[in-house]
């Protein structure tokens, strides 16, 4: 029939139509025009699940024992009822981490740890071997069939034929260049391959309509309809037990419910799945479709799994086929050629789309995880030596491709033969099964560690070692039968099929119970022993909090953390100022439900809340990378620094810039406020002033006038009364002349118009001048002046009439307020240090402590103004004063011995002047 | 696209736990009998109509706006 040419230009002529696919689909992506970006696809290309074990294996599986395959299907099934929660979970976290693999994923919910992302490289690897020889089996098998026609299945007789004359060596480097070509023919930063996924859909198709058409055929060609075959099956002795098959076969329900289990696990964590499901989701609304449409693939997948199977039993007897290979020998058997064709094409889909898919998935976590961090590590040179570090990626993931596909050929060599296929690929599948619960844990308890981790998937592992690898080998005769009957060494505790004496499963539910028990309880025991750091627990809160953040990019930037509180206090400060900082700290401990900052813990949450509040004063790059920088221990790029320099020192720059502007503002609306205290306070001044004065103006001319109306009003007024009121009229416009002057004069002071004659003054002269000026007054009273000059008076620089002035309105003051006949006045004149004081004693009232600030002001004068009559202008003190202090000295007043006042002032003596200057002439101001 | 709605999670779950049950001992040992209905065995009869069901509900359930 078909000749080995024909078959083989058809296949490869099937894989040159993928590759057209695969190619169409990435210019399609290079264009934006995703050809993927729709649900139907995403499903369909979840159909990479349905291998050469499900196209071949399944049938297999069925006529030997009945429903025994469909637990591999139910539990993905099952699975998908929790997809839209669990997976969608895992996507949204490897969306925000940027996850390109499932060992990126692990290592990364441990704080980035390369020894577990190594290791679960390691376990897929090994664990993937068999999986990928199951299908070059498979194809190596199919083919052998079609060529040779003849029923011996698809036992290939691999072993006696050498390694270049085998079909299955040739169909493995053919899918190792092929997946090259499909998977690095460029570098692609998200690990993305839209060209290859749409191909894998198409695969999906043509196996579903390839295994359908067969199904049909058998169903409905060879018999008339499902009834018909079972009610044949049920006359066959064996058959006839697989109508019921589970309570009889050994450890029957256990049995279905660790396939259930093991495969519900096998769908989320057999890389390909992971690449396909995860990496490869274009958008996360694809999932609300997949959901159910992948499982009606599988369902239509399966439905004629069991018709196919008792049928070709019944065909063939027993004995007489290899039950894997039905699906091919069926339709051969009836001569149906095409059929036999559609089906070796539907297989190697099958066989291929699981391969390229495996091996793209395998190799970029060999390279990733494995190699460069390798790499780095012992080469770092050669790798900085690099000049194009891409074209070594894809040289290293090209050879991983081609050592994984090598690996597996070389499993089908040593062990093919002796297994099912679908044993082959349950070996696989506990091993991927490992990964499950460092996974689930991963993002749905924040207390797994990193040790916990690595302690259940290095447990786990091992026992899948001990339980399942080691025994295949056995049987392929690499080690001996005995390891496996009687346990290494004799141990009969040991064997690896019945561990610890456990017997009575089959191998697979046996490895799994033990490898579950010893990966779920190391996780959790270690876990629960050890504490994880900063950077875990970051991660472990982004991974398990991915929806709490309404936007999964907007997490926490990576750092291993050394952060604590004072860190995170001190880098805010930096920022905001220590006030704020302090205070937004403690309104975030308060919020967390703290009392105080001290409860605070260092977390990831207190990092993402320090990034956030910088993000305000810097920008939030900025942020990120100073949170980074200052609190991890990943050093930030060179890049990172630039560009952090540049947006901190701008910002800085602003920030100085305002700074100093707001100080300047703020010193110019002080300014201006004091300016405007002292204009009130000088407006209200010169109002009070205006008052006091034209006050003090009508006293003395309301006394003029009405003394001028009597004499007006009465001409015949006598003599000596009219002589006595015009000497009142006399007095009073004197009285008013002195107040005009004297307030004009304060004027002059104050405006500084003045004018001085400032020249060297001997005061004693000025004081004797003074007193004689004075003498009328205190004759008039009975009281005696006294006037005291010490020796040695330095002469003073002073306007001569000014100081005069002062003198005789210190005197005058003086002669006021004694009593007439007991008063006392005395004037001295001394030295105190570089100064001439004179003062200025009387016995008289004294002036009250509460007054005396208030006698230097104008128009004030002590005691009770409103009874008393006022004794003089209350300018003459203020006047005095000013031209003290314009003289450099003071002017003040204190108690006198005993009772009465002493008003004294001082003046500076000249520099060089110790000698007293000549008495100069008297002179007379007023 | 926040969390996925709580009544969705929730309606997800239960269903998956109905699907534990029905595809396990012993709910599945009822049907494991050597009796036929409509020509075949009762078995492959539950866990394929089972199965359409499951599939039925999920899209049911996820399909709800």
């Amino acid at each position: 029939m078909n000749g080995g040419p024909a078959i083989i230009v058809a296949a490869l002529a099937y894989l040159g139509l993928l590759f057209a696919i695969a190619y169409y689909g990435d210019r399609r992506a290079d264009q934006g025009r995703s050809l993927i970006a729709n649900p139907y696809i995403y499903a369909l290309s979840l159909g990479v699940y349905a291998t050469a074990w499900t196209f071949y294996g399944s049938v297999g599986r069925a006529a030997a024992d009945g429903v025994g395959f469909l637990p591999i299907y139910i539990g993905p099934t099952l699975m998908m009822v929790l997809w839209w929660v669990v997976v969608r979970k895992i996507v949204r976290i490897s969306k925000g981490n940027r996850i390109t693999s499932l060992a990126d994923f692990v290592s990364s919910r441990y704080g980035k740890s390369a020894l577990i992302a190594g290791l679960v490289t390691l376990i897929a690897v090994v664990g993937i071997v068999p999986y990928i020889a199951l299908q070059l089996k498979a194809i190596a098998g199919s083919y052998t069939l079609l060529v040779s026609h003849h029923d011996a299945g698809l036992v290939a007789h691999h072993q006696t034929v050498p390694v270049l004359a085998d079909t299955a060596f040739w169909m493995a480097i053919l899918l190792a260049v092929f997946t090259i070509l499909f998977g690095t023919r460029h570098l692609d930063a998200s690990e993305r391959h839209e060209g290859m996924v749409a191909a894998i859909a198409f695969e999906s198709l043509v196996k579903l309509v390839a295994f359908l058409v067969v199904g049909v055929f058998v169903t409905y060609g060879v018999y008339n309809g499902v009834g018909d075959i079972f009610s044949r099956a049920a006359e066959h002795p064996r058959l006839s037990s697989l109508f019921a098959p589970l309570g009889g076969a050994a450890g029957g329900y256990v049995n279905w419910a660790w396939l259930t289990l093991l495969s519900m696990l096998a769908i989320m964590f057999l890389p390909r799945q992971f690449q396909i499901a995860v990496v490869e989701n274009v958008n996360e609304r694809h999932l609300t479709k997949a959901v159910w449409i992948f499982p009606l693939y599988m369902l239509a997948m399966n439905v004629f799994v069991v018709p196919i199977a008792f049928g070709g039993v019944i065909h063939f007897g027993d004995a007489g086929a290899d039950p894997d290979s039905f699906v091919l020998t069926l339709p051969m058997a009836h001569g149906q050629e095409a059929i036999a064709m559609l089906v070796f094409i539907g297989g190697l889909s099958a066989a291929t789309g699981m391969v390229i898919v495996e091996t793209i998935a395998l190799s970029t976590m060999v390279c990733n995880d494995l190699v460069v961090p390798i790499l780095l590590r012992t080469r770092a040179t050669y790798v900085a030596a690099q000049k194009d570090m891409t074209r070594l990626l894809l040289a290293i993931r090209r050879g991983a491709i081609v050592a994984v596909v090598l690996l597996g050929y070389l499993y089908f060599r040593l062990a093919g033969e002796a297994y099912a296929l679908v044993a082959i690929g349950l070996i696989s599948f506990a091993a991927v099964a490992q990964f499950a619960p460092a996974v689930i844990a991963g993002i749905y308890w924040k207390g797994a560690t990193r040790a916990g981790a690595l302690a259940g998937l290095s447990a786990g592992f091992a026992v899948w070692l001990y339980t399942l690898l080691l025994p295949s080998f056995a049987k392929s005769g690499w080690l001996p039968a005995s390891f496996v009957e009687h346990g290494p060494f004799g141990v009969e505790l040991l064997r690896p099929y019945a561990l610890f004496g456990l017997a009575g499963f089959p191998e697979i539910t046996h490895a799994m119970m033990w490898s579950m028990i010893a990966n779920i309880g190391a996780l959790c025991v270690v876990s629960v022993m050890t504490r994880a750091d900063l950077a875990q627990q970051a991660q472990a809160a982004r991974f398990v909090d991915v929806f709490r953040h309404a936007d999964g990019e907007h997490a926490l930037p990576d750092w291993k953390g050394r952060a604590s509180i004072p860190d995170v206090e001190a880098l805010l400060a930096r920022f905001l100022g220590r006030e704020r900082a302090q205070s937004a700290l403690e309104a975030y401990a308060q919020r967390r439900g703290f009392r105080s900052l001290r409860e605070l813990p260092a977390d990831a949450g207190l990092v993402q809340f320090a990034e956030t509040a910088m993000s305000g004063a810097i920008g939030g790059a900025s942020a990120r990378i100073m949170v980074a920088a200052t609190l991890s221990e990943d050093a930030p790029s060179m890049e990172q620094v630039m560009a952090m320099l540049d947006e901190a020192s701008q910002a800085m720059a602003e920030r100085r810039e305002l700074e100093q502007k707001s100080r300047e503002l703020t010193a110019a609306t002080e300014e201006l406020r004091a300016a405007n205290v002292r204009l009130t306070e000088l407006d209200r001044m010169k109002d009070d002033f205006v008052s006091t004065v034209t006050h003090e103006l009508r006293t003395p001319l309301t006394s003029i006038r009405a003394f001028s109306e009597i004499l007006h009003d009465n001409p015949d007024i006598d003599t000596a009364e009219r002589q006595r009121f015009l000497a009142i009229i006399i007095q009073e416009s004197e009285r008013l002349t002195r107040l005009i002057n004297q307030v004009l004069d304060l004027a002059k002071l104050e405006s500084g118009r003045a004018e001085w004659r400032v020249v060297d003054v001997d005061v004693p002269a000025v004081v004797r001048d003074a007193a004689d000026a004075t003498g009328q007054l205190f004759s008039a009273k009975e009281v005696p002046l006294d006037v005291r000059i010490a020796t040695g008076i330095p002469p003073v620089r002073a306007d001569r009439d000014r100081l005069l002035q002062v003198l005789i309105n210190l005197l005058s003051n003086a002669a006021k307020f004694v009593d007439a006949g007991t008063g006392r006045v005395t004037v001295d004149v001394g030295r105190d240090g570089g100064n001439v004081v004179v003062g200025v004693t009387d016995n008289g009232p004294g002036i009250a402590a509460d007054d005396r600030a208030i006698i230097f002001e104008k128009f004030r004068q002590a005691g009770d103004t409103m009874t008393g009559k006022p004794a003089g202008t209350g300018l003459g003190l203020p006047i005095s004063r000013q031209i003290v202090e314009h003289l450099g000295g003071r002017l003040w007043v204190e108690n006198a011995p005993g009772r009465g006042a002493r008003f004294a002032f001082s003046v500076p003596a000249c520099a060089d002047g110790s000698t007293a200057v000549p008495p100069a002439e008297p002179a007379r101001v007023r | 696209m926040k969390t996925p709605s709580t009544s969705t999670t929730a309606r997800l779950a239960v269903l998956f736990a109905i699907g534990l049950v029905a595809f396990n001992y012993p709910v599945i040992a009822l049907f494991d009998r050597a009796a036929t209905a409509f020509g075949i065995p009762v078995l492959y009869v539950y866990i394929f109509g089972a199965w359409a069901a499951l599939i039925a509900l999920v899209a049911a359930i996820i399909g709800r706006p």
